[in-house]
């Protein structure tokens, strides 16, 4: 069962757009959200209104700054989920079979009944994907919303994952990678979508797309010695303004 | 990596009694009254099982650890319970028919000690296979794991058994042990995480605009990731650790054993030994886990 299925008839998955997005976190928030009521068990958290909160997620955004030699540093906000890797180590590992890729769809899932809570899955991870639940004190994951995309109950523009349809700015997409016509198989094409550490040989599905190029660049940053112009101010204030001005 | 003592524990425990399964299996000499054979018998096998005991302690779900035989096409988790299983049965009936009947069942005692072999093995190929740490992913890793169930398995059944084997055997194997442990040691010094070619460059797919920085985290307290794998605190006494893991698991054993060759005092010496070099052995475990870089932390401002 933990072996890994040869080819998968789909190959769903996401393509994140670091052009787009915006580091909203409104996509780790509905998440959690869903994940948390719809799931096998609840997304726990530990001292959730405390000062020392932790709890498990299934989608993380990081910001991170970019500094090219000749031009000023970028700030790209970098979402991270699970990957739904080709060669997901996480699933060869699994001592129990809890952990498992699809062979219809490439779906990495969790069964939280079979899951002994060993870690191994999350040590095998290089982009750390999976969370114990610090309640549950299993594994969980990113499910890619398969109880959404399946669903024959929700809305149809609903059957796509949570974090792709509450995305504001639309960096998220869902689609099969298998469908050359998809249309993330189209936005990788077109916009060169990367593999996040290629050199660990997963063979990620999910595919994030660069930032553009700048269209205007800076050679300099703005410097922050250039004090900002005041408006002039008038009435009691303007007064003031120029009375404090004669004062020296 | 976070050091959960429950797995350290386990890892040096289970790797002593296995050590002497491996040799009591082979036809390490040993007194052949029926309750010393017992005695002796429930020391490797004691050993063992405390050791996978313990193990189960950093399970989310101990009740199911029965699940984990399942997988052994694919995971060496998996392969290590099967083969710790089987060696201890093996060793059971290897040991009961030692003391009923005096006799010590060659096919036997060669099947539990390949098995125990084979089981520390396993344990150590749970840790060499992951790329995500590349100080453990090597070959060496191994070596490491069998050459110090060996050493410290011969030091407990010396101790144990007929005062027979000369000294010099255990301080070969102890030496050759630390000896595979240096070479490992050297190259987890080359095989850091910025050496592997995993970079914050490569983790986000950003370097071919420039160097990149974690600005920003993603959450302000720390997470199951955060805490188990960026774990950091457990390096702050590393070359104060590497000195101890020295002194009690190498300097004083062989000392030890010098000294109970050279004299004639009774080789159950041999078990101030055993217990030095396991509590050496510890600290050797601790840093195992503490000073690996997992690729996550790349995530995490890494570099």
């Amino acid at each position: 069962m933990t072996s890994l299925p040869a080819a998968t008839e789909k190959r769903l998955g996401l393509v994140i757009d670091l052009d787009t997005c915006v580091g909203c976190h409104a996509c780790a928030v509905n998440c959690k959200e869903w994940n948390t009521s719809a799931g096998a068990s609840p997304l726990a958290d530990t001292d959730a209104y405390g000062a020392d909160v932790s709890g498990a997620w299934l989608n993380r955004i990081h910001t991170f700054e970019v500094s090219p030699e000749n031009a000023p540093a970028q700030i790209v906000h970098f979402p991270k989920s699970c990957l739904h890797c080709d060669d997901a180590p996480c699933v060869t590992v699994c001592p129990t079979g809890a952990s498992y890729k699809r062979s219809e769809d490439g779906i990495v899932l969790v069964d939280e009944d079979m899951c002994i809570g060993c870690g191994l899955c999350a040590w095998s991870c290089p982009y750390g994907a999976r969370e114990m639940d610090p309640a549950e004190n299993v594994m969980k994951k990113c499910t890619l919303c398969v109880d959404r995309i399946y669903s024959e109950t929700l809305a149809e523009e609903d059957r796509i994952p949570a974090c792709v349809r509450t995305c504001p700015s639309n960096a998220r997409h869902f689609g099969d990678f298998n469908d050359p016509d998809s249309d993330v198989s189209r936005l990788v094409a077109e916009r060169g979508g990367i593999d996040l550490m290629p050199e660990m040989d997963t063979r990620p599905v999910n595919k994030y797309l660069p930032p553009r190029p700048k269209t205007h660049s800076q050679s300099q940053a703005p410097s922050a010695a250039v004090p900002a112009s005041v408006p002039k101010a008038d009435g009691l204030l303007g007064w003031l303004d120029a009375a404090l001005d004669k004062l020296g | 990596m976070h050091p959960a003592v429950s797995v350290i524990f386990f890892t040096v425990m289970s790797g002593a009694g296995l050590g002497m399964i491996f040799l009591l299996g082979l036809g390490f000499p040993v007194d052949a009254s029926a309750i010393w054979v017992f005695f002796v018998g429930v020391v490797g096998g004691g050993l063992s099982v405390a050791g996978l005991l313990a193990s189960t302690f950093h399970l989310g779900h101990p009740e199911r650890a029965w699940r984990a035989l399942s997988q052994w096409r694919s995971s060496w988790l998996s392969r290590e319970g099967i083969a710790a299983i089987v060696t201890l049965v093996l060793f059971g009936i290897y040991v009961l028919v030692w003391m009923a009947t005096g006799w010590r069942h060659q096919i036997l005692g060669l099947a539990a000690a390949l098995g125990a072999a084979l089981t520390v093995f396993t344990t150590s190929m749970i840790y060499a296979q992951l790329k995500t740490v590349p100080q453990w992913h090597s070959r060496l890793t191994p070596l490491v794991y069998c050459g110090f169930a060996l050493g410290s398995g011969w030091l407990l059944a010396s101790a144990l058994g007929t005062h027979e084997a000369p000294e010099t055997w255990g301080i070969l194997l102890i030496g050759l042990a630390w000896a595979a442990k240096w070479l490992w040691w050297s190259r987890a010094s080359r095989a850091r995480l910025a050496d592997s070619g995993s970079t914050p460059e490569t983790a986000t797919g950003l370097g071919f605009i420039g160097k990149v920085r974690l600005l920003e985290r993603p959450h302000t307290g720390e997470n199951y990731l955060t805490k188990e794998m960026v774990h950091r605190i457990g390096r702050k006494h590393a070359r104060r650790l590497r000195m101890l893991a020295l002194l009690f698991g190498l300097v004083l054993p062989v000392l030890i054993l010098a000294i109970v060759g050279l004299s004639d005092a009774p080789g159950l010496f041999n078990l101030l030994a055993a217990v030095s070099m396991i509590i050496g052995l510890l600290a050797e475990r601790w840093l195992f886990f503490a000073e690996a870089e997992h690729a996550v932390s790349l995530y995490y401002g890494h570099r």
